[in-house]
């Protein structure tokens, strides 16, 4: 009963801070100079103020506002201004699976994958294998990704032939395979630092010290006793890594021709297509402030010193 | 910060002495040091090694690989301009760019967290909630409406993605704070008759400076990989300036034909970044902040 509680309190406290997201994007976005309809060669000023009326943007910007939160309240994210015919919710509906599964298996490859190799770097602190794991995690975060998947579509794609450099078939798992491992490199580095980091402290630790004087053998220490509060750190970091990688890489989306999500926030306030990007705004803060909110609870999981409270 | 900081500044260096001396022992840290130290020096002197100019362009030399016998040591890129001169400018800007949005993250965030963290109470709660809002938007939204207003002005576009990314740094110096708050000198500062303003500014910020310091080491860096995604979308340093990003951006497109406009400054961004990691880590250990 408690833990019910606790998750109703806290997802009433983040209706505000949605709200207060939701309110500093709108008038930001609306701030900015230019507008959905600037072109190259600009339109006439009929057709723009015939455009203006027809999506409402004549009206004061108060009205257009308590407008645009009342079609949000029943799920509704308005008309797309620059995709002719789609409304946002559609655009996002498409495209949010395809970035989602990508992202999803992403980090949870980084999370296996990284965690592992932090365990055993730390147990292996100063050796070679904990010199090698701290040396490409750092190249892992410094290769940016537009010339990380290309080079792997360079390698795997032309010249080896196992792998498709692009395209885009779900049911198809090799063409899952690049873009995943684009994705998931960064967090796994990252993952594998925190976890080696945490993990040498906990081991330095009193209770470990018992533990290995008591005789347990090492595999029973670092799975049953060390590796819990070793993964405090790597959960905390779990909710920005998980809002930005299942809200989709634009890089990645696009040098793969993948359609997902991940183009639409950056494209969306460089056209300002004000209902695409206050959708995707909304999209990843949900995402962040959900899995805030699992990561919390997860914590106090790992760690039983820590209560939920409210 | 295990060592008593009382009063007496003499203290203080005491910390920083004992900081120093670990790092010097440390062959990762003056590794790291010396390349970040060897990366300014040809940054800010290598384009005056070389007699070409990085936007002249070379008809002669269109897309020349790299090699002693020509003037064009590293090679050229498709225009024909030199590469040694434009990765080395690119490591000036994109180094100055790193260090100055992480310079204004540091002060807001100081300033910010601490505030917070020693006033506590309603106005800590309040000022939190600001950071939790702020953290819960996208950053390259706000880049992006940065660059619509500033344009092509890139300092000011930098300092302004430091501004907004203090975030973290606030958070860091809050917990630190509240920690020192309670502290005995703290309190003795209070008897002594020390206001706010003054404790602040003498007693809390000299004592959260040490992990501080360490994040902004690894700071620099992110601020660099994030001009180089700007770079990426178009958004970052202009033509004909080069950054590290935008060299590698293009260089990307000619991975096949002509690799080392990807190789070159891809090869020193890595340099670049592994430096300040294995600095950051390095001063981690020595100044024993733990985790951040």
């Amino acid at each position: 009963m408690p833990m019910i509680r606790y998750l109703l309190v806290r997802l009433l406290g983040a209706l505000p801070t949605l709200l207060a997201i939701v309110t500093i994007s709108f008038f930001l976005i609306r701030f900015a100079p230019g507008g959905p309809f600037d072109q190259a060669r600009a339109l006439p000023a009929d057709v723009v103020a015939n455009l203006n009326a027809a999506y409402g943007l004549d009206r004061p910007l108060w009205d257009q506002y308590t407008t645009y939160l009342r079609d949000l309240a029943h799920g509704d994210f308005g008309p797309s201004f620059r995709y002719k015919d789609f409304s946002v919710t559609e655009l996002i509906r498409e495209g949010f699976p395809v970035s989602a599964t990508l992202g999803a298996i992403a980090i949870a490859i980084a999370l296996v994958a990284g965690v592992g190799v932090g365990v055993v770097a730390a147990l292996h602190r100063g050796r070679w294998i904990d010199h090698a794991t701290i040396g490409l995690s750092v190249v892992a975060i410094a290769v940016p990704s537009f010339v990380l998947l290309p080079a792997l579509g360079l390698l795997f794609g032309i010249e080896l032939h196992w792998l498709p450099v692009a395209g885009w078939d779900p049911t198809s798992v090799r063409d899952y395979v690049l873009p995943v491992t684009t994705l998931c490199l960064p967090p796994l580095a990252y993952i594998a630092r925190l976890t080696r980091a945490s993990m040498i402290e906990v081991m330095r630790s009193a209770y470990v010290r018992t533990a290995f004087a008591k005789g347990l053998p090492l595999r029973t220490i670092v799975l049953k006793h060390a590796l819990r509060p070793a993964l405090i750190p790597v959960a905390s970091y779990l909710a920005p890594a998980v809002a930005m990688t299942m809200t989709g890489s634009l890089v990645v989306e696009t040098i793969a021709g993948l359609p997902g999500i991940g183009r639409y926030l950056v494209q969306g306030a460089l056209n300002r297509d004000y209902t695409l990007v206050l959708g995707m705004v909304i999209v990843y803060s949900t995402l962040l402030i959900a899995m805030g909110l699992v990561v919390d609870v997860l914590i106090a999981a790992l760690d039983p010193r820590i209560r939920l409270e409210a | 910060m295990s060592a008593p900081a009382d009063e007496r500044a003499s203290q203080a260096p005491g910390i920083w002495r004992d900081a120093l001396r670990r790092l010097r022992g440390s062959r990762a840290a003056l590794g790291a040091a010396s390349a970040i130290a060897i990366l300014v020096a040809l940054a800010i002197l290598g384009p005056h090694l070389n007699p070409n100019r990085y936007d002249a362009i070379d008809w002669s030399c269109i897309a020349m690989p790299p090699g002693l016998e020509h003037a064009h040591w590293w090679g050229t890129d498709p225009l024909g301009r030199d590469l040694f001169v434009r990765t080395l400018l690119g490591t000036r800007i994109s180094l100055a760019v790193g260090l100055l949005a992480t310079l204004v993250s540091l002060l807001v965030g100081i300033g910010y967290g601490a505030v917070a963290g020693y006033a506590g109470g309603g106005v800590d709660h309040l000022m939190m909630r600001v950071i939790e809002i702020l953290s819960g938007l996208p950053l390259i939204f706000f880049v992006i409406l940065l660059t619509v207003v500033f344009g092509r002005s890139e300092y000011l576009l930098f300092a302004a993605i430091g501004a907004i990314g203090w975030l973290t740094m606030a958070r860091i110096v809050r917990g630190q704070t509240m920690a020192i708050r309670e502290r005995e000198f703290i309190e003795a500062a209070t008897a002594a008759g020390a206001g706010p303003v003054r404790i602040l500014v003498r007693h809390v910020v000299p004592n959260v400076i040490g992990p501080v310091i360490v994040y902004a080491t690894l700071m620099v860096p992110q601020i660099i990989l994030f001009e180089s995604f700007l770079s990426f979308l178009g958004l970052g340093i202009q033509e004909p300036q080069a950054s590290l990003g935008t060299l590698i951006a293009s260089g990307a497109a000619e991975m096949e034909s002509a690799p080392w406009m990807l190789l070159i400054p891809s090869a020193v961004l890595a340099i670049l970044l592994i430096s300040f990691h294995v600095l950051g880590d390095a001063l981690r250990d020595a100044l024993d902040v733990g985790d951040l």
